[in-house]
């Protein structure tokens, strides 16, 4: 399942993500029950299950905003340079442009370099024209495209994406599924939530299936899609509710 | 091409210019006078202060206050001298170390202020030991000033000659500057102990008239105060002396008896006598 | 006679008449305020975001007692600013007290917890909003300060307004601090106490509606501004 990093220039090791017996609990509930994952390679792994599964909390926990309430996540070696889009992208109250210099300032990015290296990510996400503009009164998918912009300058390793797509329209979820094709084409391990079947299908190459805090199924995207080796499995691919 | 909105950039500039103003200080000639309401209301400074400025270029920042406050400001050093009405704790004053040298600098007196309908018929009373008596037994109101000023203190020194312990629903101690008292006075339909110079310049007497006047006993000395440089040494003591120097001068005693609200004079000097 | 002199045309006459003793007492209202709400905010806007960004022992008593210090009698303010600035109190070496400067500081320590409390509630709201993205772009708390107070700036305005609002209201302080000394330390304020006590009803009144007018006038300045900044900023 390890799948080496596409390009040669980004092809060294980017250190497995590994998650140990994790739980989480919140006011007595138990919304993360004895996980145990491991992410490793430049793959896309697309975390699936319903609503309520635990899915947002994983990457969270993966992405460190969140500490395990027991159990451990680790990265096995250096830690990798991460960024995370969001399933509502959290914007800046300034321009389109701003919102860019400001993530480049905090990386330390020379001051100098900054507005180039912003303007480029614009024109490479399709918002040329709209540097100036505040980015709250963006549309939808056009926030999503400057989340992803500015993702795209912190150049990642890890890519985290929480249902980037739940709340756009079409256009612009082919938009982001191709952003995030970029990124794996650039060397970027990819991790991200949908439920989405036919996006888990086009963009995944290992699917983590998740139910009720539990991990139900870690396996190939082939494999999953094909044979489902659980019951579970089985019933969310056709659309039914079992547990 | 949308252009680039900055509402806020000024901001900063606006609250760098009211930092770099001028420094907000008071003028180095100057000297810190605490004295009382009954000065300031009837607008003698106005006459006065720009006098002394001719004279001798020193600006005198009054800060005016009951005499209770005025004395507490100088026994703390705030203030460089002293103007107030107040034989008695003057000299008091002077006994404790705080001030040098008391001088009178003129007089003034006090009225009794009532509603025109005047229920407790003080107008016809002989002395104002019998005006408080007939306000006392009539229960008519009385609007004390109840705030330890000079002419608190005056009236406190009336009702005890008129042998009256004042209290009860009719007696009301406001703790207030003689304009606010005179304020509720004319409000309440009430009896009040005035000096003359703030009743005459006061512009909202309504019913109230100036019922009883006249007895010695009425009669209201002001002093001025050099406070001491032992204890106080940081104060404009050269200054502060020119000023009560002038006071007592010729030119102040005329700048003095030169005052006068609607064609009365309400201020007569005797530094002299 | 009250009723004659109306207050309005008295209003109005002072200010066509561009009366100087008037357009002083205006200037120094403002300059007192103006700087006094300055400070405040220098210090309130950075301690407010701290409030929110820092969790130490004691956080939650600092919060309520900031918000109980925003009900602080002014005469209580000018009252310990006075014994602290006279001469013998502990800075009283520096001669502030009757002066402009004296009645800046009771304003600010007046104001000074209505800002902190009201910028850590707006920053709150928006920390609630940005933690997540901030710390996933790696920005450390320290810089966090910045980026959410200049974020929360639509918000921020109406809170330093309500701050210069008190200041420019209140008279028990600077009454006390700075003595309503002709041309040297009086304001709006104190000039409408003591036209008041002179019985000069209308007169003092007149001044109210100056001051009331000119609170409107900012007010209506920094509600434009923000409006628009809003409109346009999303």
């Amino acid at each position: 399942m390890n799948q080496p990093c596409p390009l040669p220039t980004t092809a060294r090791d980017i250190a497995p993500l590994a998650l140990v017996s994790v739980s989480v609990e919140h006011r007595g509930q138990r919304l993360l029950s004895d996980l145990t994952l491991r992410i490793e390679g430049c793959q896309r792994t697309v975390v699936m299950g319903p609503n309520g599964a635990g899915k947002s909390l994983l990457m969270r926990l993966a992405h460190g905003l969140l500490a395990p309430s027991s159990g451990s996540v680790a990265w096995l070696g250096a830690t990798p340079r991460q960024a995370m889009v969001f399933q509502r992208p959290v914007l800046l109250r300034r321009s389109a442009l701003d919102n860019l210099t400001y993530a480049l300032a905090v990386k330390g990015t020379p001051r100098h370099r900054r507005r180039g290296l912003a303007l480029a990510a614009l024109d490479h996400f399709g918002l040329a024209n709209l540097a100036k503009r505040p980015a709250r009164v963006l549309s939808g998918g056009e926030q999503q495209r400057l989340a992803l912009a500015r993702a795209w300058l912190l150049e990642p390793e890890v890519l985290f994406l929480d249902e980037p797509t739940s709340a756009l329209d079409p256009a612009a979820i082919k938009a982001v599924e191709e952003a995030v094709i970029d990124f794996h084409r650039r060397g970027t391990r990819i991790v991200m939530t949908s439920h989405d079947l036919h996006q888990a299908r086009r963009l995944a190459d290992d699917v983590v299936l998740l139910n009720a805090g539990r991990l139900i199924e870690h396996t190939a995207a082939k494999t999953f899609f094909q044979a489902p080796r659980t019951a579970e499995a089985r019933a969310f691919l056709k659309g039914e509710r079992v547990w | 091409m949308h252009a680039r909105v900055r509402p806020f950039a000024p901001l900063p500039a606006l609250c760098l210019l009211s930092l770099a103003l001028p420094p907000l200080a008071a003028a180095d000639d100057s000297i810190t006078l605490a004295s009382t309401t009954s000065t300031e209301n009837s607008g003698l400074f106005g006459e006065l202060l720009p006098a002394f400025k001719a004279a001798t270029g020193i600006q005198v920042n009054v800060v005016a206050v009951g005499t209770g406050q005025a004395f507490e400001l100088a026994r703390r050093g705030d203030a460089d001298s002293l103007l107030v009405h107040d034989t008695a704790g003057e000299e008091a004053f002077v006994a404790e170390g705080y001030g040098t040298e008391r001088a009178d600098v003129m007089t003034n007196d006090f009225v009794i202020i009532g509603p025109g309908t005047d229920p407790a018929r003080i107008r016809d009373a002989g002395t104002v030991a019998d005006a408080l008596s007939r306000i006392a037994e009539a229960e008519a109101p009385f609007a004390s000033r109840g705030d330890d000023s000079g002419t608190h203190r005056a009236e406190q020194r009336l009702w005890e000659s008129a042998g009256v312990m004042p209290g009860g629903e009719w007696y009301r101690e406001l703790g207030s500057g003689m304009g606010p008292t005179l304020n509720t006075a004319a409000a309440m339909d009430a009896y009040t102990l005035a000096d003359r110079a703030t009743w005459v310049a006061f512009e909202n007497p309504q019913n109230l008239e100036l019922l009883f006047e006249g007895d010695e006993a009425l009669f209201n000395q002001y002093g001025s105060i050099l406070i001491s440089a032992e204890r106080h040494p940081h104060l404009q003591h050269d200054l502060a002396e020119q000023w009560h120097a002038w006071l007592i001068s010729e030119a102040g005693q005329q700048a003095i008896a030169d005052y006068t609200v609607n064609g009365q004079q309400l201020f007569f000097p005797n530094a002299a006598e | 006679m009250t009723g004659d002199p109306n207050a309005f045309h008295i209003a109005l006459a002072l200010v066509l008449n561009l009366d100087a003793a008037l357009f002083d007492i205006v200037g120094l209202s403002l300059r007192v305020s103006l700087t006094a709400v300055t400070l405040a905010a220098l210090i309130g806007l950075p301690m407010g975001a701290a409030l929110v960004l820092w969790a130490f022992p004691g956080r939650g008593g600092v919060i309520v007692l900031l918000n109980a210090l925003m009900g602080l009698p002014p005469v209580v303010a000018g009252l310990g600013v006075y014994l602290l600035l006279s001469r013998a109190g502990p800075l009283g070496q520096f001669g502030l007290l009757f002066t402009p400067s004296a009645m800046v500081v009771a304003q600010m320590l007046l104001i000074l917890p209505i800002i902190a409390a009201l910028t850590r509630q707006q920053v709150e709201e928006l920390h609630g909003e940005y933690r997540d993205q901030l710390q996933s772009l790696g920005v450390s708390r320290l810089r966090m300060m910045p980026t959410l107070l200049w974020d929360a700036r639509f918000g921020l305005i109406t809170v330093l307004l309500a701050g210069f609002g008190r200041a420019s209201a209140e008279v028990g302080a600077v009454m006390i601090v700075g003595g309503n000394i002709e041309g040297v330390t009086r304001v709006m304020t104190t000039a409408i106490v003591l036209e008041t006590s002179k019985g000069n009803l209308p007169l003092a009144l007149g001044l109210g509606l100056v001051l009331l007018g000119l609170v409107t006038l900012i007010n209506a300045g920094a509600y434009l501004v923000g409006e628009f900044a809003r409109r346009r900023l999303g």
